[in-house]
Formats: C-alpha cells, structure tokens, sequence
C-alpha cells in the first residue's frame, strides 16, 4: 500500500468534508434568504450570520481542487473535464453569489436587493448541487476510456447518482444552516430556525443517508459500515439535543453526522478515486492516479504545517464573530450620500 | 472554430479579465493599509478617510478577482486535461500551496477586517489587513512560479512520458520567476497608482468647479469648507494626499517595472529567443530595435516586413546590455527550432486531426510586436502623467480644465492596458508551445508540451462554445456592474463610505468611533459592518 497517496487520499477527503462542514452552512443560509426569511431586516440577519466568514470556508472548495490537481493530476484531469458543463453551472453560481453577498448592501433599493437576493438564493442551491452531483458522481463512477476522458458526449456523465448527489448537498445543507442560524441568531429568527430544524430534519438528511447507504451496499468496509450506523444516531442526537433547545451541541452533533458520513463515502471506495463504469481496468486509484512521491512528501511537510495553521485562525475568526446576531441589531439602512450630486450649498472659509 | 481555438480563446478572455481585477486588489490593498498604518500613528482624521474611501472602492474590486479566480482553477482540469495530466506533479504544487497557504489567509484575514472594525481592537485589525495584503502578494508568487514553469522548466525530468519534479528549490526559484514576480507587484502599483490619481484628481477638479477650493492672490489654493457632509477642509487634505501619494506611487512603480522588466527581457533573449525576436518582428539578425516596423506582421512569411525606423546598437543592449553583439532574429531561430523539436507534430492521438501537421514555430507577430509596444509605451505614459500631475498640482489643486481632468480620470486605464498587453506578449510569445522547452539542455530536453497536445479530449467544442459565450456574457454583465458601482461610490465622495459624517458634523468625533476611547461597547455593536 501506498503511504503517501494514501495520506493524500485522506487530506482531500478531510478538506471536502471541511467544505461541506463550513461553506454547508453558508450555502444553506444563502437558500434560506428565499426560502425562510420573512423581511429584508431577517435577510439582513442571516446575512449576517456568515458575512464575515463565508469567504474563507469557500476556500476549501478551492484547496479541494488545487490539492487534487496536485496530489492527483490524473483524477483532477478527468473529472473536471468529464463534468463540463455542471462544473461551468457551479462556477456561474459562485461567482453570481460570491458578487452578490458583497453589492447587495451597496445600493439602497428594493429591485437592487431582491435582484442580489436571488443571485445569492439560486447561486448558493446551484452551487450546493453541482457540487453534491460532482461528489456523488466521484464514488459511483463516470464513462471514462483508458486515456481517463469522457466517452459519450457532453451528457454522458447524467445519473440518477448526480441528482441523489446533488439533492443530498442541497438536504444538508438547509439543515445545517438551520442549526447554525438556531446557534447564531437570537429573537425570533433563531426560534423558528429551531422548529424547522426538528420538523425538517428526517426529510432534508433523506438523500445524504440514501447515498451513503448506497455507497455501504456497493463498495462497504465494515468499518465503514460502523461509521454510518453512528452517523444516524448523530443525526437523531441532533434531533433530540435540538427540540430540548440545546443548540451547540445540536449544532456539533450536525458536524459529527456529517464527518462520520464523509468518511463512511470516502473509505469505502477507496483506494479508487474515480471509477470508470465502462470498465474496471480504467479506474482511476491512488496508485494510478497520484504525483510522485517527491511532490507528495514536499506538500506533505508544507500541508502538516499550514492545514491545522488554517484551522486555528478560522476558528479564532469564528471565536471574534461568536455573538449572536437578531433583527434588533440591523441598524436602518443609511441611504446613499453623494457628497457631489448635491447641487445647493453654500460655502464658507 | 475548433476545440483548441475555443479554449484558448476562453482562457485568453478569462484570464485578461481576472488579470483587471487582481493588480487593482494587489496595488490598492497595500496602499490602504498603509494609510491605516498612519492613521493608527498619527490619528489625524484625513488618515481614517482615506482608508475607508479607498477600502470601500478596493473591497468592490476585489470580489470580482474572486469571483472571477475559481474559474481559473477549474479551467484547467475543465478544458486542458491534457495539459494537466501532463504537467500536474510540477505544475499543481504551487496552485495547492497557493490556496493552502496565501488564499486561506488572504480571504479570512479580509473578512476579519471588513467586519472587525469594532470588535477587534485598532492594532489587531490594522494587522488583519496587513496579513491579507501580505496573502496576494504570496498568492502572486505561486502563481507566478506556476506561470514560469511553463515559460522555463526547470528542477523536473521526464519519468514514463511526464515531467517529475525532481528539485523543488529550483521550482520555487525559478530565475524566470524571480524577475517575474517584482514585474508584476511593480505592474500592479502602477494601476493603483494610477487609480489614486484618477480619481483624487476628479474630486480635487470638483471641488475648485463647486467653488469650495479657490486660487488665492498668490496662485496658490486656499482650501474652503461647503455646509455638506463630507466637503469640509479633512476632505481636501483627503485628495490632495491621494493624489501626490497615487503620482509618487505611479513613478516607482514604472521604475521598478522598468528595470525587472529589462532583467526579464535578458533573461528572455536567452529563454525564449523567438518569443523576444517576435516581439521585434526582428527577422534578421542584428542590433537594431525597431521604432516602427510595417508590412504583414501577421504573415509568417518574414520578406513581407520592413523596419522604417530602426535604432542601432539597442536590441543588443535589450538582450546583452552592449550595443554590439548580434541578436539573432526569426529566420535563423527557425532553423534552429526546427532542428532541435522537430518540424511537424508527432503522430499522436492526443494531437487530434493535427497529428502531422507542420508546426509553426514563429507566434502572431502582430501581438507580439504592438502587444510589446503597448505595454512599453502605456508604462511609460502613466508614469510621464504622473510627473506631469505633481508639477501641475504644485500649488495645492488642480487646474481648473476639465479635458485635463478627463485625461487624468481616463489616464486611470493606461496601467491596466499596460499589464494586459504585458500578459497578452507573454503567454501569445510563448506559442505553439504551452510549455516552453528550457534550451539548458541538461536532462530537462524533454520538459515541454505544444499547446495543439494541452486541449481536454474528451470534451467537445460545443461545451466549450456553451462556457464561451456564458462566461463571456456574466463578465461583461458584471463589468457593467462593477463599473456603475465603483463610479457610484467615487462620485459620492468620502461620505458615500462613511455615512456616520453625515450623522456626526463634528469632525473630531469620527477618530474616536472604532473602540478607540475603551468605553464599554453598546449592544447594537455586534455588528460594525452591515450588509
């Protein structure tokens, strides 16, 4: 077995869960602008919840990618060009979000806001979804031929396994954002995050737990299996630690689910990466796939050092931003002043 | 058109745009922090508005780079396969490091600041900005070292067909990048030299045009006060300190983009001497540099072009720094070229319907040729402008001439197409290869990839049209947006970014606000910064 690859196997599988864990709830609070807040000042509160952060946790998604390029040129290479198009839907949608979490504030008007409001709400559901579809696709297999490219045509990588994939993203991540605005907010925002938590849980962590559960049935290690079966009675804690109001740790039981699932989905393909559903011999392994041992062992020592660095400096970010924000602190939107377009003044000095 | 055309067309688009918005990011955000830096020291108020005004026009522009900078990371793995299977054990080191240690640090930091204000105390948020600033100037290494070693491999040799990398000192030292990496941190405090100028300018011009600034006996300004929030005697200190700071900034960066550049040229004659030659449309050899070469550039065919104005002696001093040593041009790099990578591709799958076809060794002679010029001479203009506007301004304002003020506000674009047409040279001399052979023939022979071998085969030229025409649409859309808002915020003034002027007359107050007097904070503090 190979040692190297292997831990590398591991630090991409721990930076995607990293990135649903954080840009998760980010990406759930930006379809909750369409789907749970009731005025522009909740908007303005749930905005606020990740405005300082949701910038950072989408760097794992970048890291995620940069890291298989590096560790595995070859997965890297046949799975973003296989997902053309959905991966160009990702990217429309996170450039659309990313611009309108920063100018929706920058102009005072109503069409203004609403416009940014759906480029965040539809940026972030595209998002979560392509995401979850390239995912899910990862584990259950593309058409590649022996070079590792796409055979088929531009639609050939469509499954049923995308669509569970990408329902499976979007699931958790209106759930965990739940839970984080529950944990974030205060008034009557974080009462009503709460009570949706509990009612909507079972349903929005319906198509994660299919697809893991599909992954145990085709490729489970019992170890795997074991991680599964306590990611359910994390997710039921969850449930549990929520309706009696304890949102922290309902909150952490919610990171628990999905680091246990993450894990049962990564370990049980491995050591494929990516397989090929035309052929077993094409599939892509950490054997096969990976960069020498040279650049692996350098990006080793530098990931050793700057992963937990990133870690503790997000987590003193999360620590600064840690109080509660409600409708009460909004201060009234200040419209615009233009010192020049103000024609009538009179000067002195 | 073709897979191969699309996507580079895709990729030149792309990255031009991205490139708009990242010297602005790299320029503006050291300027803004250290004019935080001295309203830290010094307090004085004009200090903490300039930051705010700047920092308010640097955070527009920076989610565009951004938003625009997934793309990039995508688009290799999307569109060149190939080309990322191939260079992927060299090449995808320093993207990761770059996310793992600049991108982190930069987007967090960031975010610490814009909202940090008043929950951080003064010192540890100045430092947040210092530490994001310092992330793009890192990012930018990376990515230049990524970017080098497709101008000049080195520390890698070939192992089963793919380049290994053997020597990550010599990666991540890349003499190419080493001289590289100032260019650009010089380029891109062009543009926000340039920028402070533009605009401090425009606000300055407004202020004599509204009569709140007027010229006294002595030809000198005599700075006055308007009854409106904002236009007071701090805001004249604002733009007259912008401006000679944007003019200062504009002239050592051309300095310093001047002399990297003239070591990057050196080492280019060496490394690249058809991408250097071609920038010359130099088709014989000599010591001449062209002042203006005519015929069809874009012919291949080298008789069809004449030099008009040729100067003696400095094409040498270009490549050599004498003014004697012949420099050799297209014609005899030609044959050599020919010789040493063979005259048509190989007869490879991965090269398509191009497998055979004869290569063509000379780039589009028309960009090299102008795209050399412009960025010379757009370099040269920002920097002649600036000292132009520390002379015209030397009694305190600017003069009263509106089509001077539109020079300077227009003037703001010169940097930009400087560091455009910079990159165009670049990445268009280095063709037909994707990454270019190191001619230090000692064992890295075989490190280089013709750009015909980069292309995703798998992929069709209809998907690549569809993300054509669908990332060409959204960045022109956003362009439009980023520039209504930025020309918005810069009409508006100072008190656009900071409403609490209009709220709080009293100018002494403002330096007061941010946690600075150590009372106990209100509970509407949570938030300092609103969306």
């Amino acid at each position: 077995m190979e040692l190297l690859p292997t831990i590398w196997f591991i630090i991409i599988a721990v930076l995607w869960t990293g990135y649903l864990f954080l840009e998760g709830f980010d990406l759930g609070v930006g379809m909750l602008m369409k789907l749970f807040a009731r005025n522009n000042t909740e908007r303005r509160v749930l905005l606020n919840t990740v405005g300082p952060v949701w910038d950072g946790n989408e760097v794992w998604l970048i890291t995620a990618g940069a890291a298989t390029f590096a560790a595995f040129p070859l997965w890297y290479a046949s799975l973003f060009s296989a997902l053309y198009l959905p991966l160009l839907v990702v990217l429309v949608a996170l450039i659309f979000r990313a611009v309108a979490f920063e100018y929706r504030g920058k102009v005072d008007g109503d069409s203004w806001r609403a416009r940014w409001d759906w480029a965040i709400a539809l940026g972030s559901f595209f998002a979560a979804f392509g995401v979850g579809a390239a995912l899910a696709l990862t584990t259950t297999g593309l058409p590649l031929n022996a070079n590792g490219d796409r055979e088929g045509g531009a639609m050939a990588w469509f499954s049923g396994y995308a669509v569970l994939g990408g329902l499976a993203v979007v699931g958790f991540s209106l759930l965990h954002a739940l839970a984080f605005l529950a944990l974030k907010t205060d008034g009557d925002v974080r009462h009503r995050a709460r009570a949706w938590f509990v009612r909507l849980l079972p349903v929005l962590l319906l198509p994660i737990a299919a697809w893991a559960l599909t992954i145990q049935f085709l490729e489970g290690k019992p170890w795997t299996w074991a991680a599964v079966i306590v990611a359910v009675v994390a997710a039921v804690a969850a449930w549990f630690l929520a309706r009696r109001g304890a949102e922290g740790r309902a909150f952490i039981a919610m990171g628990a689910f999905l680091l246990l699932g993450s894990a049962s989905i990564f370990g049980a393909v491995f050591p494929v990466v990516l397989p090929s559903t035309l052929d077993p011999a094409f599939d892509l392994t950490i054997a096969n796939a990976s960069s020498s041992d040279y650049t692996l062992g350098l990006m080793s020592v530098v990931a050793a050092v700057g992963l937990p660095l990133v870690i503790v400096y997000q987590a003193w970010t999360y620590w600064v931003f840690r109080r509660r924000v409600s409708a009460a602190h909004i201060p009234a939107a200040h419209s615009f002043l233009p010192a020049i377009a103000v024609r009538a003044f009179t000067t002195k000095g | 058109m073709e897979a191969l055309e699309i996507a580079r067309w895709q990729f030149g688009i792309t990255t031009v745009y991205h490139f708009m918005m990242v010297p602005l990011t790299i320029g503006l955000g050291l300027v803004v922090a250290v004019m935080q830096t001295l309203w830290h020291r010094t307090g004085k108020v004009e200090y903490l508005r300039m930051t705010k005004f700047w920092g308010k026009l640097f955070l527009i522009n920076f989610i565009m780079g951004v938003a625009t900078g997934i793309v990039q990371e995508f688009q290799f793995g999307m569109a060149w396969s190939e080309y990322s299977r191939f260079v992927g054990d060299v090449f995808g080191a320093p993207l990761a490091l770059e996310s793992l240690l600049a991108f982190f640090v930069e987007s967090t930091f960031l975010g610490l600041w814009i909202f940090g204000w008043k929950q951080l105390k003064p010192a540890i948020h100045l430092a947040c900005l210092w530490i994001a600033v310092v992330g793009s100037a890192f990012s930018a290494y990376f990515i230049i070292v990524a970017n080098s070693w497709m101008q000049h491999p080195v520390g890698a040799e070939i192992i089963d067909g793919r380049p290994v990398m053997t020597d990550a000192w010599a990666v991540f030292t890349n003499n190419t990048a080493m001289v590289a990496f100032p260019h650009t941190l010089m380029g891109a405090l062009a543009v926000a030299g340039g920028f402070l100028l533009g605009i401090a300018w425009y606000h300055l011009w407004r202020r004599r045009k509204d009569g709140i600034d007027t010229i006294g006996p002595d030809g000198k300004v005599v700075p006055g006060e308007a009854a409106i929030p904002g236009r007071d005697l701090t805001d004249y200190k604002v733009w007259i300190r912008s401006l000679r700071i944007g003019a200062i900034v504009a002239m050592i960066s051309f300095a310093g983009t001047a002399l990297t550049g003239d070591l990057q040229g050196k080492l280019m004659f060496e490394q690249q001497p058809m991408k250097m030659a071609a920038a010359e449309a130099a088709c014989h050899d000599g010591t001449g540099f062209s002042v203006l070469s005519v015929g069809n550039l874009g012919s291949k065919n080298c008789d069809e072009i004449v030099a008009l104005i040729e100067v003696p002696g400095i094409l040498s001093f270009l490549a050599k720094g004498d003014f004697t040593t012949e420099v050799k041009g297209v014609n005899s790099l030609l044959d050599q070229y020919k010789a040493d990578y063979g005259t048509h591709l190989p007869d490879s799958p991965i090269y398509g319907d191009r497998a055979g076809q004869e290569i063509e060794y000379v780039p589009v002679m028309e960009v090299t040729y102008w795209g050399f010029r412009m960025m010379i001479g757009f370099g040269g203009l920002a920097a002649m402008a600036a000292l132009a506007a520390l002379w015209l301004t030397r009694k305190g304002t600017v003069p009263a001439s509106p089509w001077l003020m539109r020079l300077a506000v227009f003037g703001i674009l010169a940097p930009f197409g400087a560091n455009a047409a910079g990159w165009i040279f670049t990445e268009m001399g280095r063709q037909p290869f994707v990454v270019a052979p190191n001619p230090d023939l000692n064992g890295i022979d075989q490190v280089f990839m013709f750009t015909a071998a980069a292309v995703s085969p798998g992929v069709s030229a209809g998907e690549l049209l569809t993300s054509l025409i669908v990332l060409t649409a959204v960045y022109a859309a956003l362009l439009v947006v980023e520039v209504k808002l930025l020309v918005k915020y810069i009409r508006g003034g100072v008190v656009s970014a900071m409403p609490e002027l209009a709220h709080a007359p009293a100018d002494e107050n403002e330096d007061a606000t941010p946690g600075q007097d150590g009372t106990k904070k209100p509970a509407d503090d949570v938030l300092a910064f609103a969306y």
